[in-house]
């Protein structure tokens, strides 16, 4: 990366961002499943420059063991930044930044999952940023749910986040580096889509009430768009692997499943009453 | 009422299932009457349960599964047995050994012995519990421990007993295959050991296709005409009669099905009094009731077995 100059301008003229997006535009979004084969699941996202990996481990035995939920599975995140992920050497040790993005990934996710069947046990989410090009803890987010699916961890939903702020008075979603650099401020949000409860909601740079109001809603629309977008990678990566799938609706002689199955919904009604 | 999937749609969680008088079931959670899917899976109806298959995950115990495991502690009266999954199992020696039994149980099971057990208790408040009172449940000697997916074992059980009989009638190799993901394989030949592991491998991957049973059966056929006429002179008699440890019976014949006796019996039945139920059986079967039956004739074989060992 070439020495950092501040753009001469974040909106342009013609209303449009130093990447040529328009203000409720994403930068291009590729996700990815299944992409680490040790972990039990995995995901990985590039958000414009941004690239992120996610793998999760579990649930398995948790150690150290004072840690034990005797309720629910302990939730343990943690995002770290490659050295080479940023123009100037990240120093490898875990910096309170990561620390704390660590909880706030942590504390985005754990609403959607359904960690109480597991008792006593650990979820591990490992996140490691390899390019960091702004709203990395939201592609975070985006990777690492798609990661626990993949994992098989039963969730409410998936969990989409992305980070909507403000550049020269006007509100912009998907923030890039520069625009969170000299912006005048940023929003992260991450939601359930279903239900549109919010699972993450910061701020820094001051917003008036409306410009809040309107900022969540944008977010909130974004987030929907890439909620599509993960359920889509996730079942690409599923049907990819089951590449007979689609066209077996006729040959009930499968052993996995019963003959008795019935998805018409007159012989369900009959069953009911009995 | 309405139902949003179709027949073993792959379904990712979050996704709208059905709405109105539907109960539901593994990998979905009810909101307000409506029914969504918490996995990534399979999603199926059965009379009017919603119900996802998973394709992943790790293996948590429930009660009544077969278990294979490896011992990694004696503790007093208790074993402590790695099932894999989050969680480690106890087995205390009331439950695998009659009394009166020696103060020094590792006499009978030590560390790194592999077992096949039943998991006879498990809520979150205290680790899963298991039993050795029961038909086949024992020490496994020799062979070795293949891992797969927890989640692939009733694919590669089969619907009562199917795809492993099938495997077995074939391949003529003593198998235990436990819901947690381990498959003890003993067989008579590095050859054939291998073919059975290329088979388990192939279900394991190709887990969501049809027709596999038909598939793998072929693939077996063709593989072990060659094995054939590769080893020949020593091998002209049927698959079927080549010697194998008379103990072995007891275990095959604890994983065959009713049906799949009545079809095709190609194992000597040395035990007919009992009723041959399958162990291994596919998840909705429930063993449990026929192991009681069973336990008193089995455990004393067990005992002997055990003595005799030693």
């Amino acid at each position: 990366m070439s020495p950092e100059v501040k753009p001469d301008f974040l909106i342009s003229p013609e209303g449009l961002r130093v990447d040529g997006r328009r203000p409720d535009e994403m930068r291009p979004i590729e996700l990815k499943v299944g992409v680490l084969k040790q972990a039990n699941g995995s995901a990985s996202i590039r958000q414009g420059k941004t690239y992120i990996i996610a793998g999760v481990y579990g649930p398995r035995e948790l150690h150290p063991r004072h840690l034990t939920l005797n309720d629910r599975a302990y939730l343990r995140v943690e995002y770290r930044m490659a050295t080479f992920s940023v123009p100037d050497r990240k120093r490898p040790a875990p910096s309170r930044r990561e620390k704390e993005i660590s909880m706030v990934i942590a504390n985005a996710l754990k609403p959607a999952l359904f960690l109480e069947e597991f008792p006593k046990a650990v979820v591990d989410v490992f996140i490691q940023v390899i390019q960091a090009d702004g709203g990395t803890r939201c592609a975070a987010i985006n990777a690492a749910s798609l990661a626990l699916a993949d994992a098989g961890i039963p969730m409410k939903s998936l969990v989409p986040a992305v980070a909507v702020g403000k550049a020269e008075g006007k509100l912009i979603v998907d923030l890039g580096d520069e625009e969170d650099k000299y912006g005048q401020g940023d929003v992260p949000m991450a939601i359930m889509p279903q239900t549109e409860e919010i699972t993450l909601l910061q701020q820094d740079g001051s917003f008036t009430r409306e410009e809040l109001l309107e900022a969540m809603q944008m977010g909130i629309n974004s987030c929907k768009y890439l909620h599509e977008l993960q359920k889509e990678a996730l079942r690409r990566a599923y049907v990819k692997k089951a590449p007979e799938n689609g066209d077996d609706d006729e040959d009930d002689d499968d052993d996995e499943f019963d003959d008795d199955l019935e998805t018409d919904l007159g012989e369900a009604e009959l069953m009911e009453d009995e | 009422m309405a139902v949003y999937f179709q027949k073993r749609e792959v379904v990712v969680p979050g996704q709208l299932l059905a709405e109105g008088r539907y109960r539901a079931s593994f990998g979905t959670y009810d909101e307000g009457g409506k029914i969504f899917s918490s996995l990534v899976g399979l999603a199926e109806l059965r009379g009017n349960t919603v119900k996802v298959v998973a394709l992943e995950g790790v293996y948590i115990p429930k009660e009544g599964d077969l278990v294979v495991g490896t011992i990694t502690l004696v503790a007093g009266n208790n074993w402590k047995v790695d099932i894999g999954g989050p969680y480690g199992a106890s087995l205390h020696a009331n439950n695998a050994l009659r009394r009166p039994y020696s103060d020094d149980i590792s006499e009978y099971m030590d560390i790194g012995d592999v077992i096949a057990a039943e998991v006879i208790a498990f809520d979150r408040g205290s680790g899963p519990f298991l039993g050795m009172k029961g038909r086949g449940l024992r020490v496994l000697r020799e062979g070795m421990i293949l891992h797969v997916s927890p989640a692939k074992i009733p694919r590669i059980i089969g619907r009562r007993g199917s795809m492993i009989n099938m495997i077995k009638d074939h391949l003529n190799i003593q198998t235990m295959v436990g819901q947690n993901g381990r498959i003890w394989i003993r067989a008579p030949s590095t050859d054939i050991l291998r073919l059975a592991i290329k088979a388990f491998r192939t279900i394991e991957t190709q887990a969501h296709t049809s027709k596999l049973t038909d598939r793998i059966s072929e693939m077996l056929a063709e593989e072990m005409s060659e094995i054939k006429s590769s080893s020949e002179p020593n091998e002209e008699i049927e698959p079927e009669e080549v010697s194998v440890p008379e103990e072995v019976t007891e275990v095959e014949e604890t994983t065959t099905d009713e049906a799949i006796v009545a079809e095709s019996e190609p194992e000597p039945e040395p035990e007919p009094e009992t009723e041959p139920e399958a162990v291994t059986e596919a998840e909705d079967e429930e063993p449990a009731e026929v192991e009681v039956e069973a336990e008193e004739t089995v455990e004393e074989d067990k005992q002997k077995e055990e003595v005799t060992k030693e």
